[in-house]
């Protein structure tokens, strides 16, 4: 009993026609095909995102670069290997900006970000390297939680519109779903850190603990993060649930699923197993683009908790007016960002082969 | 103007009529006639929860917090608008050309769309503001939020564009020797116009969450009294660990509100295109009830032909 194939690249792969191992080959080169130009893609944005990089404080009014200088100098003296760098950095007054492109990229290149203001005299690379991780860990887990929370919730209420179920939980995620991020923040650190005192209310671990894979550690970090990843999932929750529910109503209506619930399946199994497969896809072509979303609502969430990712450093950053760190987080999350873009895209490729089919 | 059937929609809009009210006429009497003051520091009033004299409370420094939710929304409101302009007709030029122009000319602006979609908005955003340093206003800070905010809307009007391409009046259009832009100002804008004001409306309420998280962490203007503004002074005077509740929730609850009204109406509208989405109408449901009831109460009364009828209505 085979579950309904709707593309006929995927029904030759399986068919044990004369000229299947053809069949075959064709459709791992054109998979190949697909990745390549994934690749290629967001080998243009990344080119973009540097390319940005590079002009926005040269597009600024003044010379961001003197005035770092100068700023810098107040604290402590700078050699003159730093001094060339944030030149090279920020813009050196006179010459051709093409030089200066080409110097610039040679040093982002070698990940010399230059040095941190905020965190004097840290290189701006040391410091993003201890907050990246938290980021990635917090935005991987809860984008996957909500997209499978979401979606699972999303396949219930669509089969059946106007169910208790349904005209409950859908104004409810939706209502969560249209609130500011960091406001929700905002009243889960109130409600549950203050009032309550159940979770701490900020901070990535105890203060007291040398980081670790030691118990007390581990579970330190885990209480920290728990309302920071309620925030994140209960507030992007609610675009997968609708999306998932309005492709749900549409498909159920298609003469494979009646077939389904003709042959006596149980409702579970016709829902998850035939409707759901199909109605899924434009969600999981969706959750790439949701990437740069997601990240950007987590920046301020992680601000409101002091969590010790990314966002809170440029907050820190921001604060003060620390432009390498500032810039380099930009280049950091962007490439972040579009790197989890091609992973996501290539997933889609695969489970979709339509996807490879057209031109993108 | 009729406003549509739908109560989803409706709801939505009145929300927004009225915030638009709050900000065109509410400083007036909150100043004038209420006599309160977004700015007079009162330190003996400071951190008051709220009460006759002051509604929604007071701030660390004794402001009045009311006072500054109605003043606020004007900046807010106006930031949101502005920006939803700049976006929306940024998304419609890039979109609409793309889609009716097709061939390279779509080919570079649906790569160039894709580009700016991928790349992440707020640390973009925030880079730029600080850059900036509030130089200029809420204004700038308008226009940085549009100039960042358009590729969403371009994607879904390039969509739209391209299924009205071949239609026999764009057609006709072509043939009567309207040039391009005659014929994507004259036919195909209007005909889209529908799609333009909702997503306006979208491009709205994401600019004014843009515009209060960027304020919230400092940048934009904070010296100017607006939500964002709020939020980033309550966040400062610590208003969360001393648990003035009535500090931030207010500003976060008028954005909330707004979010949620933009929800309905695309909700709403949602359901006007595809009829499946909406839930059956209650002289539907209310009939199935009744089935159900008779069913249950025959059962009761005759247990030993109820499998029958049981068997008869199935």
């Amino acid at each position: 009993m085979a579950v309904p194939v709707i593309n006929p690249a995927g029904a030759a792969d399986a068919a044990p026609a004369p000229d299947g191992r053809r069949a075959g080959r064709a459709a791992r080169l054109r998979s190949v095909r697909y990745i390549v130009r994934r690749l290629g893609f967001y080998a243009c944005a990344a080119w973009i995102a540097v390319t940005l990089n590079f002009l926005i404080p040269r597009l600024m009014p003044g010379d961001p670069a003197s005035a770092l200088i100068a700023q810098m100098q107040q604290k402590q003296a700078l050699s003159g290997d730093q001094v060339a760098s944030i030149y090279r950095l920020f813009g050196t007054p006179g010459e051709p900006l093409w030089n200066q492109y080409v110097t610039y990229l040679g040093q982002v290149a070698h990940f010399d970000f230059g040095i941190s203001v905020a965190y004097y005299p840290t290189p701006v690379w040391e410091v993003i390297r201890t907050g990246l991780p938290w980021t990635i860990g917090l935005v991987g887990l809860t984008a996957i939680l909500s997209f499978l929370i979401g979606t699972a919730a999303g396949v219930v209420s669509g089969s059946r519109v106007g169910s208790r179920f349904d005209s409950v939980v859908t104004p409810a995620s939706m209502f969560l779903g249209s609130l500011p991020y960091f406001w929700v923040a905002l009243l889960l650190v109130m409600a549950f850190g203050v009032q309550l005192g159940w979770l701490p209310i900020g901070g990535g671990y105890d203060g007291d603990l040398v980081p670790s894979f030691s118990g007390p550690f581990l579970a330190s970090v885990v209480s920290h993060g728990i309302l920071p990843a309620l925030t994140m999932v209960v507030s992007s929750l609610g675009g997968w649930l609708v999306g998932m529910r309005n492709m749900m109503v549409t498909t159920v209506s298609e003469d494979y699923v009646l077939l389904a619930r003709a042959k006596g399946l149980s409702k579970g199994r016709v829902m998850f197993q035939y409707a759901a497969r199909n109605a899924v896809l434009p969600s999981v072509a969706g959750f790439a683009l949701t990437i740069g979303t997601v990240v950007s609502g987590q920046l301020l969430v992680e601000i409101v908790f002091a969590y010790p990712g990314v966002g809170y450093l440029l907050y820190q950053a921001v604060s003060s007016v620390d432009y390498p760190l500032m810039q380099a987080l930009f280049l950091n999350v962007s490439l972040s960002v579009l790197a989890a873009n091609f992973l996501a895209d290539s997933v889609y490729g695969l489970i979709d082969p339509r996807a490879r089919e057209t031109r993108s | 103007m009729k406003l549509p059937g739908n109560p989803k929609v409706r709801i939505g809009i009145c929300v927004f009529a009225f915030f638009a009210l709050v900000a065109l006429v509410g400083p007036y009497v909150v100043q004038n006639l209420m006599g309160l003051s977004p700015s007079d520091v009162h330190t003996a009033d400071a951190m008051q929860g709220p009460s006759g004299a002051h509604p929604l409370g007071t701030t660390a420094t004794g402001e009045d917090v009311l006072a500054q939710l109605v003043v606020g929304s004007r900046v807010s409101l106006l930031v949101g608008l502005v920006a939803g302009l700049v976006t929306t007709a940024l998304s419609v030029l890039v979109g609409v050309a793309g889609g009716y122009l097709g061939g390279r000319a779509d080919s570079v602006l649906t790569v160039l769309t894709n580009i700016c979609l991928v790349i992440p908005g707020m640390p973009l955003l925030i880079i730029i503001a600080s850059y900036v340093q509030g130089r200029g206003g809420w204004l700038t800070v308008a226009l940085i939020i549009g100039l960042t905010a358009w590729p969403w809307g371009a994607r879904q009007k390039r969509a739209q564009t391209l299924s009205l391409r071949h239609r026999d009046f764009v057609t006709a259009a072509e043939m009567t020797g309207e040039s391009r832009w005659g014929v994507i100002t004259r036919e195909l804008i209007p005909s889209l116009a529908p799609i333009i004001s909702v997503s306006f409306l979208g491009a709205v309420v994401g600019s004014m969450f843009a515009d209060a998280g960027l304020s919230f962490i400092g940048l934009g203007n904070i010296n100017i009294t607006s939500w964002g503004s709020m939020l980033y002074w309550a966040q400062n005077g610590s208003a969360l660990t001393r648990g003035a509740w009535w500090w931030f929730v207010p500003p976060g609850a008028c954005i909330a509100v707004i979010g949620v009204a933009a929800g309905l109406i695309n909700f709403g509208i949602d359901e006007i295109s595809n009829p499946r989405l909406r839930k059956p109408p209650k002289k539907v449901r209310d009939r199935a009830e009744a089935a159900k009831l008779r069913r249950r109460t025959e059962e009761r009364a005759e247990p030993a032909t109820a499998p029958k009828a049981q068997e008869a209505t199935s």
